[in-house]
């Protein structure tokens, strides 16, 4: 277990960066935290010829709150995420599920650039930014462009990035002080990848009746889903326990899960409906000022 | 060549980019507490601190350790047990040792960040370290004696 030979550059700013990936192309890697590429290198499902490491670039490893937004530099760690308050207060959300990842020394390790490029359909990242429409933030020679979430993840492990491109940042809406949200990922052992993980944002009106509902899956498809629920009339309902399940069941009707050897599809449809169920309760305990 | 600082010290050695922190530690500098088990991550055996924040050396290249500070199993209670190392030595928190040195480092770490961990906050944090002896128990009773040791001694 250990990795093929490569040629490693340690470049000190973004566009040394992009030159080294735009020259060397596909034969080009690059590397942040590692814990996800580190692995696939050591088991050679990885073998570039070339290892860009990007953990010289300190001018990506920013939190930057400014009203509606949210924007986290690529190559800030999960910990800084996990407990900085202006994230807590901004996106606590996001905090609560990068508090999740993998275990604590990986998390001192492991980037938000580097899970949204990773692109695992399983990982917390790539699922807040689907649920919460973030726009990523990609550089390359001919300039920046910015990504919806849902455009950028493609299919496992592949994401919208061209030739000599790298993701630089990205940004999140603020959540609104009233906003409940809900997230709830299970797995055999704590820190590995969800088998399915669920998150929701929702917000109610005066009435106490559901306003706006968003919900997102993981671990059920190529790409973390968002789920459209303008089929399940939810919008001016009042939020019982009999409606809480309903949508939970309507989420689970939405997924179609593969039918893996370990894992048969109906359980990852039980699950996801289960944790649907639990993650909009937390959500409504929250809008209630009950859940902290 | 590359120069790296290892527990205040500083080291050369050849090393081609592709090699692992923890093989440059065991092999090139003998330093042999930090142990290597599944070589990709998941068991913690490796850990190491990095500009004194806990990561695994089996995920880290030698060569991207340069102008970083490297802290290992040797540097931690060199004149006499740490009170974590006590702590693990007095609840039977080891038996084969092969985990101690990850998971002396991980704490070492954790308990700076977090002097007064819950229980809850421990076994999370202990998650990350694979032990194939102890069932836990005993290392989470030591974390968390060891955590009141070193309380009481700030005061």
């Amino acid at each position: 277990m250990k990795p093929a030979s490569f040629n490693y550059h340690r470049p000190q700013t973004v566009e040394a960066a992009i030159g080294l990936l735009a020259r060397y192309g596909a034969s080009a890697k690059p590397i942040a935290g590692g814990q996800s590429l580190g692995p696939m290198l050591n088991m050679r499902l990885a073998r570039p010829e070339h290892l860009v490491d990007l953990n010289d670039l300190v001018e990506l490893d920013f939190l930057r709150a400014s009203g509606e937004v949210l924007e986290i530099g690529a190559m800030t760690r999960h910990i800084r995420i996990a407990t900085a308050p202006e994230v807590r207060r901004a996106h606590p959300l996001l905090a609560a599920a990068a508090a999740t990842i993998g275990h604590y020394p990986i998390r001192q390790r492991g980037t938000i650039g580097g899970s949204l490029v990773h692109a695992d359909p399983a990982a917390q990242i790539p699922l807040i930014a689907t649920l919460c429409n973030a726009e990523i933030i990609v550089s390359g020679m001919a300039g920046t462009r910015e990504v919806s979430a849902s455009e950028f993840f493609q299919a496992v492990m592949t994401v919208d990035l061209r030739h000599g491109e790298m993701l630089t940042a990205v940004r999140f809406p603020v959540l609104a002080a009233t906003t409940g949200w809900g997230f709830r990922l299970f797995s055999r052992r704590r820190g590995d990848f969800a088998i399915v993980a669920v998150a929701t944002t929702l917000s109610l009106d005066g009435d106490g009746r559901f306003a706006t509902v968003d919900i997102a899956v993981g671990g059920v498809d190529s790409v973390p889903l968002r789920i459209d629920l303008s089929g399940a009339a939810i919008k001016g309902e009042i939020p019982t326990e009999s409606r809480v399940s309903d949508m939970a069941a309507f989420v689970a009707d939405r997924i179609n899960p593969d039918d893996g050897a370990t894992i048969p599809a109906e359980y990852r449809r039980k699950l996801a409906a289960e944790l649907a169920r639990q993650a909009l309760h937390e959500a409504l305990e929250r809008t209630r000022g009950v859940a902290s | 060549m590359i120069s790296l600082t290892v527990n205040g010290q500083t080291r050369e050695t050849v090393a081609e980019p592709r090699r692992l922190l923890c093989d440059v530690l065991r092999e090139d500098f003998n330093l042999t507490g930090t142990h290597v088990g599944c070589e990709h991550g998941v068991c913690g055996a490796c850990t190491v601190l990095i500009d004194d924040k806990p990561a695994r050396a089996c995920l880290t290249y030698a060569v991207q350790m340069e102008g970083h500070e490297i802290t290992t199993i040797e540097a931690v209670g060199e004149a006499q047990l740490s009170p974590l190392q006590r702590a693990l030595h007095e609840e039977h928190g080891l038996q084969c040792g092969f985990c101690t040195p990850g998971i002396v480092m991980t704490f070492e770490a954790f308990l700076r960040d977090v002097p007064d961990p819950t229980e809850e906050e421990v076994r999370d944090v202990l998650s990350g370290n694979l032990c194939r002896c102890t069932g836990y128990q005993n290392i989470v009773a030591a974390v968390l004696k060891a955590a009141a040791t070193m309380r009481e001694a700030r005061l």
